[in-house]
Parts: structure tokens; C-alpha cells; sequence
């Protein structure tokens, strides 16, 4: 594998996040989405090296339905296609990994989520533990609630510290268009306590996409390339009572892997649905009050659960993009109270 | 544009799960009152046990007996339980790390209020009066303010008369589908006995049913063009397995054999799939001219039957095949 192959983002589109697209199918949603970020590489549908998604039957309630949303992006002639039943920050690192070995030298990485369809708290109990967890059907609020009570036990934050961060996040989203909550919203009763409304994410639809492309192909796609200097995956045991709850050991790591604490960062999307996981994220990933979070709002602003780490991702490479950036850091993270983290770091040219 | 369509969708599934040698002595204890965890080589024990050392992978089989008491390590004060879970008034979640056990286990925690439960908490497991060998044996921790002497965990050999090797965890999850534009007046113009497919602005091909999209171009299709309803059929197949509610308005099943068909409805540049009735299965053949059949009330086409016409010439639906 050639590893010193350059590989960056070269576009980035977002659908506007809403509480419900019941009238749209998920090819639907993703057409305009994939139409803009292949429109801003230049790019015709189905000309990609290779095509990489994100998405969960369990948030449609079928099988296979990523092949649905397949009819977006145009699979004839054949085409090399891949799909994983994770975030779309995960469906990047494959395809990130396919350009290394030379298969691939642009790839559409693409992701959505229509937590509309079905009750999302209970939706995310059937990724636990079937044995011992999934039986006691504890929800996705439920299993955060208890990392936020251990936080809060540590002396690590109060409910005060969180529904903070619930404001700054929210607020920020004011200049994100395409954010659902683009306000503070109050901070509400408790949900699973000692979780509020405001602590948790909003439940919505949504889809992403990016371009990726090496080398001078990305330099010709895009002005100012966001080159991806790092990025890592780690994963955690899946049992709550084996991990340290107030500690984020797989984040830490997966960012050293990645670089993200060779150089100061210039701004961090992180992807922390829960205002309670921004406490532990900051901490691990050393990130000051010096460095800009989550400028977009974050995922307490959006939440299409399979597209929401997807975004973190874009979010940092647009501000690269848009010269607002020089050096981010970018998070992404699946199942229960982060238990499996993806690190990217990514890096304009100097002008 | 019409209201979207949406109906309610009840995806539920009864998961046969096989369990391993750990877990089986594990569940086949809680069904006996006894909970066991499994020491580690470097000496933790871990409860709820596992097969591999979550730290180095190792294989663990040194099951231990801890107490059915414990400290709560954090918890969660749930004011609205949802389907499925352990208690239907409120109730905390804990995790609870039995005396005996170096890592915390996951439950519901019965207590008369938040101010009830701290981090640090003494409890005790409530058994579940009926028990079968699966987590729900434990019905849930309740709080036990009792001064106890702490035992170390002491070895079990794991054996129980009639253990359990398996469980059925049954899963459903309720959703609204919602099938979007494309479909939705696909289905109107179903209901109104005419078949609607979509046009694409790069190709030209129509699609049916459409998706909103052309599905070899990746372009949004917009520009609704009818066809049909009379059709070729392009292949077919000869079912002999007689599945529940296989096609008809009454939801009675369908006599097998039945003939299953991909059918090229006049106009269309894909061919969608029907029954085929109205002439013995074994008659059926490809270039058959096939017309939709609605029953009284139908929403959809029932199935497809000969039209009467000669057959088609190969050559107007080989492209379809």
C-alpha cells in the first residue's frame, strides 16, 4: 500500500435536517445532496472510482436498504460500490483506504439516516450486547444518562457545565443552514435524568456526501484541497460495565494514531450527541478553550443518526475549503457512549 | 403534490440465539439464584462474564460464584419506561458491580424515587418469580441498606442438571414507512387501475415503479409517463412453496404451484415482477401477453392474466430480460 499517497476532501454537501422527509425516499433525499458534492468535484454521477456508504436497515425497518439508495448514484455501467452498516465517517475510512492502495483515485462517500421512520431510542438498544443488554431494551438516552451521571459523580461536570454546552452548540448552529435546532432551546425536563431535553440531540433526517481524490486530481477538483494527514478508528468492549465510563480510551488513541497532537488544531468538529460526551471528548483530544468546537452546532444542532459523523468530517474540510481553517481535527463515533471513535486530522496547503 | 402516502410498519423478529459455554453457565445459573462471573488470568473477575479477556483476548473459562449483592457505580433515573424494559413504573438504571466482581453489570434498579438512589448504593438482585435462564431472571436490583460481609468470589464448576444452551430474545420495533414522491403516485395511480412508471431526462428509458431516480443514470426522474397496463412477460418462474400471505386481497394464501413472472409492461424500459393466473402454470412462457388483474376494492394489480393476444416476438422484450 502506498501510504504516502495524498488523499483529501474535495467536496462537501449536507441536506437541510428535519424532524421528518416522510415525502421523500432516501434515494430521493440523497439526490440533491450526491448532485452537489459530485457537481462541485466536477464529476458525472457513476464517474468515481468508487462509491462508499453509511446507513442502518434498523432506521428503515428493511433489509438491504442501502441498495435502494443506490438508484442515486447511478450504477451503469458498473461501478465499484461498498457499504457500511455504520456512521458515513466509517464508509470514508474505507474508501480513504481504497485510494491508498491505488484502486481508486476519487471515491463518493455518501451517507443518510431517517430516524423518522421509527423510535430511535429503541431503534439504537438492538446494536447492544444481545445477551445481556439488548433483553433489558435500555435506550440510547438511557445508556448516556448513566455516562453523565458517572461524569457528574467525577466531579467532571454538573448540570449546569451541560446544559452550557446545549447553548453554545445550539447557538452556533445560528450560521448553519442546514442545522434542525438553530437556537438554544430550553433546557427542559429530564429525559433519563440527569439528561435533559436540551442535553440530547434532536431525532431528524438527513444525508451527507463528500468527494475524495488524490494527488493532483484533488488539486484539480478543489482550490484548496483538505488533505487527510491522519485518521484512525479504535473500538472499545461492547460490555458498559467493562469500560471506564468518564474516560474515552479509544478516542485518545486513535487520535494519537492520527497525529492530532503533533501541531495546535485550529478548530475540532467533534461528534458528541449527548452534551455530556463533549466533556469527555474535550478532555481526551486536549482541546482548550483555545480551540473552536463544533462551529456548525454539532450534533446537538443535527442528528441523522449514520450521517452525523459523516458531517464532522465535511463540516472541517469546507471550513479548509473556504480558507477559515488551516489545520482541524475531525470526530466521529458509533454505539453506546462512544464506543467506537474515528479520529481524522485534516490539513490545508500553506498559502 | 398529492399528501405522501404512509403506513404503519411492525418489523418483529423472535432472535434463536445459541450461547457458549460462559454464558450458558451464566443464564443457566441466574435461572438457580446463582450468579457467576469468570476471573481473568490476571485475576479480575468479570460479571457479567465473557468468553474472551476484554484486554488481551485470552479464551476465560474459570467461572466464580459472586453475591447477588452489589454497589450501584452510576446510574440513571428513567421517570417513563418504554416497551420492553424491566419495570413499568419508573425506575433507575444501574450499573452494579456485585461484591465479588471487579466490572458492573446492567440493570433496572427499583427504587420509590430519584432521592433514592446515589452512586455508592447498596442493592440486592430481586429475582424474577418465573425464571428460564436468560437476564430478565433477574427482575430487577432493589435497594439493601444492610451491613453484609463482603466474600471474594469463590470457584464454581458452572454445572447445573438441564442447562440452558440457548435463548429466544424477541425484538420488534414499530415505524411509519413512508415510501416518498415517486412511489406514492405510483401507488395513487395504482388505485386508479393505471400504471405510472417515470421518465429519465438522460436516457429516456421509463422506469416502473419509480423511485424518483434512474437507476442507471443517478439523475432525479420527475416527468410521470403511463404505461401498460398490458405487458409481455419477459421470464418467469414456477413456485411450489406456499408461503403466508403470499398476494391476495383476502390475505388467504396462494394455491402452489403459481407462476411468478417478470413482466414488461407496454412503454416501460424495466420489467417489474406479478403472478401470473388465469391459465394453467405450466402453460406460462415467455412473449405471453399478460393484462393486470384488480380484484374488487383492489389498491394494486392482484396479478396478471393472458390477454388472448399472440405471443411477442423475442426480439421486442430481449432487452428486457
Amino acid at each position: 500500500m502506498d501510504t504516502t499517497r495524498d488523499v483529501a476532501i474535495v467536496a462537501f454537501a449536507q441536506s437541510d435536517h428535519r424532524r421528518s422527509t416522510a415525502e421523500v425516499s432516501e434515494a430521493e433525499m440523497l439526490l440533491p445532496v450526491l448532485r452537489d458534492a459530485l457537481d462541485q468535484a466536477g464529476l458525472a454521477p457513476g464517474e468515481a472510482d468508487f462509491t462508499c456508504s453509511g446507513s442502518s436497515d434498523y432506521l428503515a425497518g428493511r433489509p438491504f436498504s442501502f441498495t435502494m439508495a443506490l438508484d442515486s448514484v447511478g450504477a451503469w455501467p458498473p461501478i465499484a460500490e461498498s457499504h457500511v452498516e455504520t456512521d458515513g465517517a466509517w464508509a470514508l475510512h474505507e474508501a480513504w483506504v481504497k485510494i491508498l492502495t491505488g484502486d481508486a483515485d476519487t471515491a463518493l462517500v455518501y451517507a443518510h439516516g431517517k430516524s423518522s421512520a421509527g423510535e430511535v431510542r429503541d431503534v439504537l438498544s438492538r446494536q447492544l450486547d444481545p445477551y445481556y443488554a439488548a433483553p433489558l431494551w435500555p435506550d440510547a438516552v438511557a445508556l448516556a444518562a448513566l455516562q453523565a451521571q458517572a461524569l457528574i459523580d467525577a466531579g467532571e461536570t454538573d448540570e449546569h457545565a451541560l446544559a452550557a454546552i446545549a447553548d453554545r452548540n445550539r447557538t452556533a448552529a445560528g450560521g448553519n443552514p442546514h442545522a434542525q435546532l438553530r437556537a438554544p432551546v430550553p433546557a427542559g425536563d429530564y429525559v433519563v435524568r440527569p439528561l435533559r431535553t436540551g442535553d440530547c440531540p434532536p431525532v431528524g433526517d438527513g444525508a451527507a456526501a463528500v468527494v475524495l481524490a488524490a494527488g493532483d486530481t484533488a488539486r484539480r477538483m478543489c482550490r484548496r484541497p483538505a488533505w487527510i494527514r491522519g485518521i484512525d478508528h479504535r473500538v472499545e468492549p461492547h460490555a458498559l460495565g467493562v469500560r471506564d465510563l468518564t474516560d474515552s480510551p479509544s478516542t485518545r488513541l486513535a487520535a494519537e494514531h492520527a497525529g492530532a497532537f503533533d501541531a495546535p488544531l485550529d478548530l475540532a468538529e467533534i461528534h458528541a450527541p449527548f452534551t455530556s460526551q463533549e466533556v469527555i471528548l474535550r478532555k481526551v483530544l486536549r482541546l482548550g478553550d483555545d480551540v473552536p468546537v463544533c462551529p456548525s452546532g454539532g450534533a446537538l444542532a443535527a442528528n441523522p443518526v449514520m450521517a452525523t459523523g459523516l458531517i464532522r468530517l465535511g463540516e472541517a474540510a469546507a471550513r479548509i475549503h473556504r480558507g477559515e481553517a488551516h489545520r482541524a481535527l475531525a470526530h466521529a463515533t458509533s454505539g453506546p457512549c462512544l464506543q467506537h471513535n474515528l479520529v481524522a486530522v485534516l490539513e490545508g496547503d500553506r498559502p | 403534490m398529492p399528501e405522501p402516502l404512509s403506513a404503519p410498519m411492525v418489523v418483529a423478529f423472535p432472535f434463536t440465539r445459541s450461547l457458549g459455554p460462559v454464558q450458558s453457565a451464566f443464564l443457566t445459573g441466574l435461572r438457580e439464584r446463582t450468579v457467576l462471573g469468570v476471573r481473568t488470568h490476571d485475576d479480575r473477575v468479570l460479571v457479567p462474564p465473557v468468553e474472551y479477556d476484554p484486554r488481551t483476548a485470552e479464551e476465560i473459562r474459570d467461572l466464580v460464584e459472586v453475591d447477588p449483592t452489589g454497589t450501584v457505580t452510576t446510574w440513571a433515573w428513567n421517570p417513563a419506561p418504554r416497551r420492553g424494559q424491566p419495570l413499568t413504573h419508573p425506575f433507575a438504571w444501574a450499573l452494579v458491580r456485585l461484591d465479588g466482581a471487579d466490572t458492573a453489570l446492567l440493570h433496572a434498579l427499583d427504587a420509590p424515587g430519584p432521592d433514592a438512589v446515589r452512586t455508592g448504593l447498596r442493592v440486592r438482585v430481586r429475582w424474577a418469580e418465573r425464571r428460564e435462564g436468560a437476564i430478565t431472571d433477574i427482575a430487577c436490583f432493589e435497594p439493601y441498606e444492610h451491613p453484609t460481609a463482603v466474600r471474594p468470589a469463590r470457584p464454581h464448576d458452572g454445572v447445573f442438571p438441564d442447562p440452558v444452551t440457548g435463548i429466544i430474545a424477541p425484538a420488534r420495533l414499530d415505524y411509519t414507512y413512508s415510501p416518498g414522491r415517486a412511489q406514492t403516485r405510483h401507488l395513487r395511480a395504482l388505485a386508479a387501475h393505471r400504471v405510472l412508471g417515470e421518465r429519465c431526462p438522460s436516457c429516456h428509458k421509463v422506469c416502473v415503479p419509480p423511485r424518483g431516480a434512474c437507476p442507471t443514470c443517478g439523475v432525479a426522474t420527475t416527468e410521470p409517463a403511463e404505461v401498460g397496463p398490458r405487458g409481455t412477460v419477459t421470464t418467469f418462474c414456477v413456485v411450489n412453496i406456499k408461503a403466508k400471505n403470499t398476494g391476495h386481497a383476502e390475505g388467504t394464501a396462494v394455491d402452489v404451484p403459481y407462476v411468478y413472472a417478470h413482466i414488461a409492461l407496454d412503454g416501460a424500459d424495466l420489467a417489474l415482477h406479478g403472478r401470473i393466473a388465469g391459465i394453467p402454470y405450466d402453460q406460462v412462457r415467455m412473449g405471453l401477453r399478460v393484462e393486470p388483474v384488480w380484484t374488487d376494492g383492489g389498491r394494486y394489480p392482484d396479478h396478471y392474466r393472458p390477454t388472448g393476444e399472440p405471443d411477442a416476438d423475442y426480439d421486442t422484450y430481449k432487452g428486457l430480460l
